[in-house]
C-alpha cells in the first residue's frame, strides 16, 4: 500500500466523485437534485482546485448539453442527477448517441415518476436508461452497490465511455449514494485509466467518423486544427447528413458493432457462492447487499444458493446470465420497481424458470423477504 | 466487540444532530478503528422537524445488509422517534433516551440520561446534546475504543470548539459509568424461542 494512501468515511455519492476525478474528469455541469447533490457539491469544491471546470446550469437540459460540448472540446466529462432531471436529459442523451461523444451521466435514483419520492430509494428507471432516449442508439448502463463500487465503476464508465465513443449511464440509488463505509483512496494499487483515441493523421486527411477494425473512429478536439462537423441528422462518415440507405445501414451496424466487439470487458457481472449453486438470485445496486445475506441465510439452512451482480444491465450480459439460467433450476430478480430488469433476464433464456421479487415502496429489499422465496423455489 | 455484526440506531428530530453522531461514530469505528462500517440514514423532505433516523453498522467482516436488522443500541433523542422506531431490538439490546424529551418509555430496560438538559446548563450550548449522547452510547456500548471515539470528534469540529466538545464527550462518558447494567432487567425473550 502506498504511503500516502489515507481511510475514508465516504458516501457512495462522494466516492463517485473521487472515482471521476481519478478517471480524469475535468468538467463537471449540473443541476442539483436529491439525491445526488452530494456529487454536484464536491465537485464545486475539487475542481476549481485542480484546474478543472464546474458550471452550475439552469437545468438538466442545458447540463448535458454543456458537457457534450466540452466533450468535444477534448474534456473528460460528467454531470449527476435523479430521475426528474434524468428525464429532462433525454433528447440531449441521443444527440450523444448519434455524435458518438463520450460523457458520464450518473443517476442516483430515486422514488418515480415525476417528483415521486425525491428521498426514497427506488430501481425504476433501468429500462428509461436502456430507451429513453428515441431511436435505435447504443448505450452503456453501469449499477454500483457498494461506496467501494461507486469509486471503481466511476472509473470504468469514464475508460468506456472514452474507448468506445458512447454515453455511460451510472446507475446508483439513494441507498448505495448516502451510505458511508470506509475506503482508502488512492487505491492501494492504482486503477488504469484509458483516453479517447485522437487522429493520428494530418489535419486535411481526417475523415471524422470513418470506420475502423474496432468501429470507434478517432476523435479530434474542436479547436485543434480538425475541422469537423457535428449533426444530430444521421450522418456519413465525413460528418455530413445523410439518408442514402447503404450509409444509414453502416451507421446502425458500426454502433451495434463497436459494443459488440467490445462486451468481454464492457460486460461486468460478480458471482458469489454459485459454483453448485442450484437456485439464485439475481440482482444489481442496493439490493445485492440484501441479496448476498439472503443467499447465506440460505446456505445456512442447506440451500445452495448463489446470487449473480450484475454491474453492467446494458448491454445484457448474455453470457454471464445464461450460464446461471442453464445452471440453476430456478432464478429469482430481486428490483426495486414492479419488474423491469427481470423481463430482460427472461428473454435471454426463454425456457428458464425466471421468478421475480419486486418492492416499489420506497424501501430497500429486507434479506428476509428473498430468503422467504428462495426457501420455495 | 463480542458479536460479529453490531448494530446501531440513533433517533430523533432534524437538527439534534443524529446523523452527525452517527456519522462520527462510523469514522470512529471505520477510520480510527479497524471494523467494517455501513452508516445510512433516513429522513423526509424536510430539514428541520419530523423525525430522522441515522444507522450505523459495525462488523468485524465485510458489511452485506446496510441496514439494521435487529438492534444491539438505540439512542432516542425524543419521544416520536423513539416510538416510530423502537421495535427490531435484539432481547438484551441497549435502550438510550434522552429524558429532556422522552416521557414515556417503553421497557423497564431503558437508560434515561437527560442528554440535552446536561448540553443547556452544564455546558450552555444545546448543540452538543448529540456528542455528549455519544460518549453515553460508547461508554456503554463498548463497541468501540474511547480513543478512536475522541479522535473521530476532534477531527470533525472545528478548532474554536474542540474544547467544547471534548467536554461534551467527557460529560456523556460520566454520565454512563454511573450507569450500572448488571441492575438492568432481562429480557423476557430467551434464545430458546428465537429461530
Amino acid at each position: 500500500m502506498e504511503s500516502s494512501s489515507e481511510k475514508f468515511l465516504l458516501q457512495g455519492n462522494e466516492a463517485i466523485v473521487e472515482g471521476a476525478l481519478a478517471a480524469g474528469c475535468c468538467f463537471f455541469a449540473g443541476y442539483p437534485i436529491t439525491p445526488s447533490s452530494e456529487i454536484a457539491e464536491l465537485m464545486s469544491m475539487r475542481l476549481p482546485k485542480q484546474n478543472g471546470t464546474f458550471i452550475q446550469m439552469e437545468d438538466e437540459i442545458a447540463s448535458i448539453g454543456a458537457i457534450i460540448g466540452a466533450s468535444l472540446a477534448g474534456a473528460k466529462v460528467l454531470t449527476a442527477t435523479s430521475g426528474p432531471g434524468f428525464s429532462l436529459m433525454q433528447e440531449n442523451l441521443g444527440y450523444a448517441c448519434m455524435t458518438e461523444v463520450p460523457l458520464v451521466i450518473v443517476n442516483v435514483m430515486r422514488g418515480g415518476p415525476s417528483t415521486g419520492l425525491p428521498t426514497s430509494p427506488a430501481q425504476a428507471d433501468v429500462m428509461q436508461t436502456r430507451w429513453g432516449t428515441h431511436g435505435d442508439h447504443p448505450i452503456i448502463v453501469l449499477s454500483v452497490s457498494s461506496v467501494a463500487d461507486s469509486y471503481e465503476i466511476a472509473v470504468h464508465a469514464f475508460n468506456m465511455a472514452e474507448k468506445y465513443r458512447v454515453p455511460v449511464v451510472l446507475l446508483s440509488d439513494e441507498i448505495v449514494g448516502h451510505t458511508r463505509e470506509a475506503i482508502t483512496l488512492p487505491p492501494g494499487k492504482p486503477m488504469e485509466v484509458v483516453n479517447r483515441i485522437k487522429p493520428s493523421v494530418p489535419p486535411e486527411w481526417y475523415v471524422p467518423y470513418e470506420n475502423n477494425s474496432r468501429g470507434v473512429p478517432p476523435m479530434a478536439d474542436i479547436g485543434s486544427g480538425y475541422r469537423h462537423h457535428v449533426t444530430g441528422l444521421m450522418h456519413n462518415a465525413k460528418g455530413f447528413p445523410t439518408s442514402d440507405p447503404q450509409e444509414v445501414d453502416t451507421f446502425h451496424r458500426r454502433m451495434q458493432r463497436k459494443l459488440d466487439n467490445g462486451a468481454m470487458e464492457i460486460q461486468m457481472s460478480r458471482g458469489f457462492m454459485l459454483d453448485d449453486a442450484e437456485v439464485a438470485v439475481i440482482a444489481y445496486g442496493a439490493v445485492t447487499r440484501s441479496a448476498l445475506r439472503a443467499v447465506k441465510m440460505a446456505r445456512e439452512q442447506g440451500i445452495k444458493a448463489g446470487l449473480l451482480q450484475l454491474i453492467t444491465l446494458f448491454p445484457v450480459p448474455r453470457a454471464a446470465l445464461d450460464s446461471v439460467l442453464r445452471q440453476c433450476r430456478a432464478v429469482l430478480v430481486a428490483e426495486m420497481n414492479m419488474g423491469q430488469y427481470v423481463r430482460e433476464v427472461r428473454a435471454v433464456n426463454v425456457s428458464s424458470n425466471v421468478k421475480q421479487l419486486n418492492r416499489f415502496d420506497g424501501h430497500l429489499i429486507k434479506p428476509d423477504e428473498i430468503f422467504g422465496k428462495l426457501m420455495i423455489l | 466487540m463480542e458479536k460479529n455484526r453490531y448494530e446501531v440506531r440513533f433517533g430523533g428530530s432534524g437538527g439534534q444532530g443524529i446523523i452527525t453522531a452517527a456519522v462520527i461514530l462510523a469514522e470512529a469505528a471505520g477510520v480510527y478503528g479497524d471494523f467494517h462500517v455501513c452508516q445510512t440514514q433516513s429522513y423526509g423532505p424536510q430539514s428541520r422537524g419530523g423525525r430522522s433516523k441515522a444507522e450505523v453498522i459495525i462488523s468485524k467482516q465485510e458489511i452485506d445488509y446496510p441496514h439494521v436488522i435487529k438492534m444491539d443500541c438505540f439512542l432516542a433523542m425524543n419521544q416520536p422517534s423513539l416510538d416510530a422506531y423502537f421495535s427490531d431490538f435484539e432481547p438484551n439490546g441497549l435502550l438510550i433516551v434522552d429524558s429532556t424529551f422522552v416521557e414515556q418509555v417503553p421497557t423497564s430496560r431503558a437508560i434515561s440520561l437527560p442528554f440535552t438538559r446536561m448540553a443547556r446548563e452544564d455546558l450552555g450550548k444545546e448543540i452538543v446534546a448529540n456528542i455528549i449522547a455519544l460518549g453515553a452510547v460508547v461508554q456503554l456500548s463498548g463497541i468501540i475504543s474511547l480513543a478512536s471515539l475522541e479522535k473521530a470528534v476532534l477531527s470533525r469540529v472545528p478548532v474554536k470548539f474542540r474544547e467544547l466538545n471534548q467536554q461534551a464527550l467527557q460529560a456523556g462518558i460520566a454520565a454512563a459509568k454511573q450507569v450500572n447494567l448488571g441492575t438492568l432487567p432481562r429480557s423476557s425473550v430467551t434464545e430458546e424461542i428465537l429461530i
